[in-house]
């Protein structure tokens, strides 16, 4: 409890500051919009077996399906991470953290964008224990068991990375930490689609990540508060 | 063999000045017996202390336990113990319970104090040697008792540590990284110690003898001190290359005990050409024998203490006990594979296991018997270390009788890895060797401290600890049979959901036991400072530690050399003043 | 003080014994070919074992009741007979009873682990892992895919390691979290591990093996009653070790072979 009201208290400190002394870079009014999208024969997906975990299992009435390569009609790429890769002068992680849910033995969401810094709060929503075992390979790696009742583990990431974070105890679940430089990014929709907004004028590198494919990137140049449009097409294997 | 001319000149140091000379860095074996003692203390509160945490969280899993987060915020969140860290304090507790205090106290504590006395010698034949292994095996209990303190905390593979779990780093599992190899270090690290101290204790009975003390006329704590000490000194010698080994595997890039082809959390590991079953081989070579390091001290405490509860000696004497703790003894290296019938070695070697397993019952039933029999026509002396030391036959006849079932291959298919199993080895091998230890603590506190114990509290405590054990550990005997597994932090398959009232019931009767053993520990204290007085002989003994004062001097014998002319146990001697002999009595006996 | 002992000991005892005589907690039933014969054997063990448990803690308890020292001068006596009678004692009937354990023991431990499993027997591979069970059915064309650890991956559903692009038997095996089995027909199970040890437990079957890393052992069985059981990991793997568990259904032939086809058909 003690800790609770401490981390309040700092979150305020850290809050009232913020806005006193590090004011925010004026935050341009420039966007980048478009879409993923894919070519090929996408793998299938393969239906989730929770049976090993009747407390999960009992929560989706249709199997749950395997998100490593998320398709949606007219060729639409979700869960793809676009964002400012070079060109962006970086700023102060936000004050709200990112939250992370294990819900019905699943990750929600599956792909969690986070800057540098900036908080990452993870709940156990469920009836049973996970371990939350993030793979990360250039921040430092751990895996923490975290029953259900438990308050949720609070940390944060220090350098930019990718990180597929998993469950060993429900090997299934499996999802990404996306941990960026840029406050500037944004994750493909059902239908593909990303905005990424309030960007000031100037010349950016933006780079659409897939957790399976290749990362691509494209050169945007924005001036004044224009919208541009960049789209991304990954080419997919069956297998 | 036997040779005393030059007995003498083994006393080489004099007596030290200092508090540092004297209680800590000291040469005299009654000190270094004392601090083992205390080390075992030491550890075996610290266990317990953990068996109760454990025993909390099996019967009320989701219940937190106010204040454990400080302990480890990791570990216990909000109080909260989470499966990684139910199975560090599972290992925490077996390795200290198993190593640091049914390994040492029993053998190392009171052999290192009463061995040279009950043989007329003034100390080790190496004092020096004896030092360094008191302090090897402290640095081993710190190494040990370290990892609860470390960021990623004790390891979580069991005392038994298998292989590969316990060889590939932190991939497996929270702990299994600098923890497993803080632990590895430990127990190489006990190895040596108990090495050093076997090579003593070898040296001692063989070499110090004094006058007249044959090895016939040996007591039965001698014998089975040494008789230990052989044991140790080829268990030891077997573990510690295995610790090696484990080392190497995690900081040198060998493979000796993981194969190929292995992929923890979608990592393919870089190991091949190991093999998992080696570790298990090496580890139960040692292991079986060390179930016998542990309960032969114990055998031949409770043989001594009984022999002066009933007023006479052992039915059948030296002669059948040692026999049979000589059989026992060999027979324990044949047998390590019945803890790996289901390991998957070939199935033909587990019947082959299993026959001298069950034959190890026979010594075993000898004894037991025995000890049986002698309560027959004797007049029993209820004291607080008589009751203890019959406690302990009780205990040991229950727990070795399980024991038939996991003996034979084609039963140990259901039980092996249920609470049955846990029931077994704590009735047998824990609750009886510990027996051994009050009995022998109640027993010898007079001599080693001078002052008496508490009989009241020390009747309250046998009473409570003896129909506590049953309490725990017959109702694990049950819940195994109906399938109860081992080692799950919580029970949350349908299947064992309707056993937890049974595990509520052994955690009541753990904290009701417990905290009989907090009066234990009260009365030792206290005792040790307010008790009674002590005189030379309290309890009408034989032997030669009740030939000296209590407690004894620094040379043990006052400068004076014994000379044994009786058997250590000549009780219930009709027409001799009171009703027994001490061995240096020159008295004769009219038929011996 | 004797007397006291002696009456905790006795009821002591006889509750520890009349809680096994009476059943309160035993094994589940068994749905085994091979069961039986364990159970039997358990029976006689049981019988052996609580006759020694009863008549060494008995006796001892009416010593204790006896020989209490009252003071009284009286000498102390010797057991009839003395030490032979002990120890004829236990050489003869604990070795009576090791050699009737031994050979139907032997014989019991034979048709689970040394005779080889009936060629008919239906094959299915099994993989152990922290902390979950998989299992392979070979699909439609009878063949297994190759194992490629450097393939597996939790995260898209290759449990196996199976590699479909380029191995054709790979690409209609069905992989499942729980074990499904038609009724009375033999079972072979090959089962591995990809990271560390496991053990596989079905106490309704009578049956327990460690998975070892490194190494495919064969079970096999045959389960003679329909129903839903549990398959539960019994060799310490980590710290989800409590939580590894899978569900063995047992199914007449024909649903069982229903069941395979709509798998197939995924």
């Amino acid at each position: 409890m003690r800790s609770g009201y401490f981390t309040a208290l700092a979150v305020a400190v850290l809050l009232g500051s913020g806005m006193l002394v590090f004011a925010k870079p004026p935050a341009g009014s420039g966007s980048i919009t478009g879409k993923v999208t894919y070519t090929g024969t996408p793998p299938k997906m393969k239906p989730i077996d929770m049976s090993k975990e009747p407390s999960c299992a009992k929560q989706h009435a249709t199997p749950v399906m395997t998100q490593n390569v998320t398709t949606g009609p007219g060729n639409a790429l979700q869960w793809v991470v676009v964002y400012i890769s070079a060109g962006d002068e970086g700023s102060s992680a936000p004050s709200q953290g990112a939250r992370y849910d294990q819900k019905g033995c699943e990750y929600l969401p599956h792909v969690l964008p986070m800057q540098v810094a900036q908080q990452l709060q993870i709940y156990n929503d469920d009836q049973t224990s996970h371990n939350i075992h993030p793979l990360s390979k250039t921040n430092p790696e751990w895996n923490k068991s975290q029953p259900p009742g438990s308050p949720p583990i609070d940390t944060k990431y220090d350098k930019a990375e990718f990180i597929p974070v998993k469950c060993n105890i429900h090997p299934w679940m499996h999802g990404y930490f996306a941990v960026l430089n840029t406050s500037h990014y944004a994750v493909s929709g059902e239908d593909g689609s990303f905005d990424i907004k309030g960007l000031p004028p100037g010349k950016y590198t933006v780079t659409a990540w897939q957790e399976q494919y290749p990362a691509q990137s494209q050169e945007v140049t924005i001036s004044g508060s224009e919208a541009k449009t960049a789209n991304f097409v990954f080419k997919v294997l069956p297998y | 063999m036997h040779d005393t001319s030059d007995q003498a000149a083994v006393h080489h140091h004099a007596p030290p000045k200092g508090f540092l000379w004297t209680h800590v860095f000291s040469l005299d074996h009654k000190v270094i017996g004392k601090q083992y003692y205390f080390l075992s203390l030491a550890a075996v509160v610290i266990g317990m202390v953990l068996s109760w945490i454990m025993r909390f969280h099996l019967a009320w899993a989701a219940a937190a336990i106010p204040g454990l987060q400080h302990l480890s915020q990791v570990g216990a969140p909000g109080g909260i113990i989470t499966p990684e860290y139910y199975l560090s304090l599972l290992t925490l507790h077996g390795t200290l319970m198993v190593f640091f205090v049914l390994t040492t106290a029993p053998q190392a504590g009171f052999g290192n104090y009463f061995l040279p006395i009950q043989i007329g010698a003034e100390d080790m034949a190496f004092p020096r040697l004896n030092m360094l292994s008191f302090w090897v095996t402290f640095v081993g209990f710190v190494t040990l008792v370290s990892t609860l303190f470390i960021s990623d905390g004790p390891p979580i593979s069991g005392w038994t540590a298998y292989a590969p779990l316990s060889a590939l780093g932190n991939d497996a599992g929270p702990g299994l990284g600098r923890g497993q190899i803080l632990w590895v270090i430990s127990i190489g690290i006990f190895c040596i110690g108990s090495l050093l101290g076997a090579l003593n204790f070898i040296a001692t009975t063989l070499d110090l003898r004094c006058k007249g003390m044959t090895l016939a006329r040996m007591p039965y704590t001698v014998w089975a001190w040494f008789i230990t000490a052989v044991l140790g000194l080829l268990a030891f010698a077997v573990l510690l290359p295995a610790c090696v080994l484990l080392v190497l595997d995690h900081v040198g890039g060998t493979s000796f005990f993981i194969p190929g082809g292995l992929v923890l959390s979608d990592k393919l590991q870089p190991h091949s050409g190991g093999s998992t079953l080696l570790w298990q081989h090496m580890f139960w070579f040692f292991g079986h024998p060390e179930v016998y390091i542990a309960i032969i001290p114990g055998i031949g405490i409770t043989s001594h203490i009984l022999a002066s509860t009933a007023r006479k000696p052992l039915l059948g004497g030296s002669r059948v006990l040692v026999g049979c703790m000589v059989a026992i003894a060999f027979l324990s290296f044949t047998v390590w594979g019945h803890h790996m019938f289901i390991s998957g070695m070939n199935p033909f070697s587990s019947l082959l296991f299993s026959v001298p397993t069950l034959i190890i019952t026979i010594p075993a039933s000898i004894i037991s018997l025995n000890w049986i029999a002698t309560v027959f026509g004797a007049r029993l002396r209820f004291h607080t270390p008589g009751l203890f030391a019959i406690g302990f036959i009780s205990v040991f006849v229950t727990g070795g009788l399980s024991g038939f079932f996991l003996a034979q291959p084609s039963l140990d298919i259901y039980l092996h890895a249920t609470y049955f199993v846990v029931g077994h080895f704590h009735m047998v091998m824990g609750v009886a060797a510990i027996f051994g230890m009050f009995a022998g603590t109640y027993f010898w506190f007079p001599k080693m401290f001078g002052r008496m114990m508490n009989e009241t509290m020390g009747k309250i405590h046998f009473w409570v600890t003896f129909i506590g054990v049953y309490c725990i550990f017959m109702p694990m005997h049950y819940i195994g049979l109906a399938g109860n597994v081992r080692r799950y932090s919580a029970f949350v398959d349908d299947y064992l959901i309707p056993l937890i009232p049974v595990h509520k019931f052994i955690t009541i009767a753990a904290f009701v036991t417990g905290a009989a053993q907090l009066l234990f520990l009260f009365n030792l204290f206290w005792s040790m400072y307010r008790g009674k007085k002590a005189e030379e002989n309290p309890w009408d003994s034989t032997t030669l530690e009740w030939t000296i004062p209590s407690p004894p001097p620094f040379d043990n014998f006052g400068g004076r050399h014994p000379i044994v002319y009786h058997d250590p146990y000549e009780l219930g001697v009709e027409g001799a003043k009171g009703d027994y002999v001490m061995q240096d009595s020159p008295e004769k006996l009219a038929q011996s | 003080m004797g007397k006291f002992f002696a009456i905790v000991l006795t009821v002591i005892t006889l509750v520890s014994a009349s809680i096994f005589a009476m059943h309160i907690w035993w094994m589940p039933v068994d749905i085994s070919v091979h069961g039986p014969a364990l159970d039997k054997q358990f029976g006689e063990t049981l019988m052996g074992t609580g006759f020694g448990f009863l008549v060494a803690q008995l006796s001892l308890a009416y010593f204790l009741w006896k020989f209490a020292d009252k003071g009284d001068g009286r000498k102390v006596r010797e057991f009839p007979g003395g030490p032979k009678v002990t120890i004829i004692t236990a050489v003869v009937l604990v070795g009576l009873e090791i050699l009737a354990l031994s050979f139907v023991g032997q014989k019991a431990w034979a048709s689970v682990n040394l005779d080889p499993a009936p060629p008919n027997a239906m094959h299915i591979d099994v993989q152990a892992e922290q902390f979950a069970f998989y299992f392979r059915y070979a699909g439609p064309d009878g063949q297994f895919g190759a194992v490629h650890p450097e393939k597996i991956s939790d995260g898209n559903g290759n449990y196996f390691g199976l590699d479909p692009e380029n191995d054709i038997p790979a690409r209609d095996d069905i992989v499942v979290g729980s074990l499904t089995i038609p009724v009375n027909q033999p079972i072979l199970l090959t089962i591995h591990s990809k990271d560390v040890g496991h053990s596989f437990y079905v106490r309704e079957l009578r049956i327990q093996q460690d998975f070892v890393p490194g190494i495919v052992i064969p079970v096999h069985f045959t389960a003679t009653q329909t129903g839903k059981f549990e398959i539960v990991c019994t060799q310490l793997c980590g710290l989800g070790h409590y939580n590894m568990k899978a569900y063995l259904e047992v199914l007449p032939q024909d649903q069982f072979d229903q069941w395979l086809k709509a798998q197939a058909g995924q």
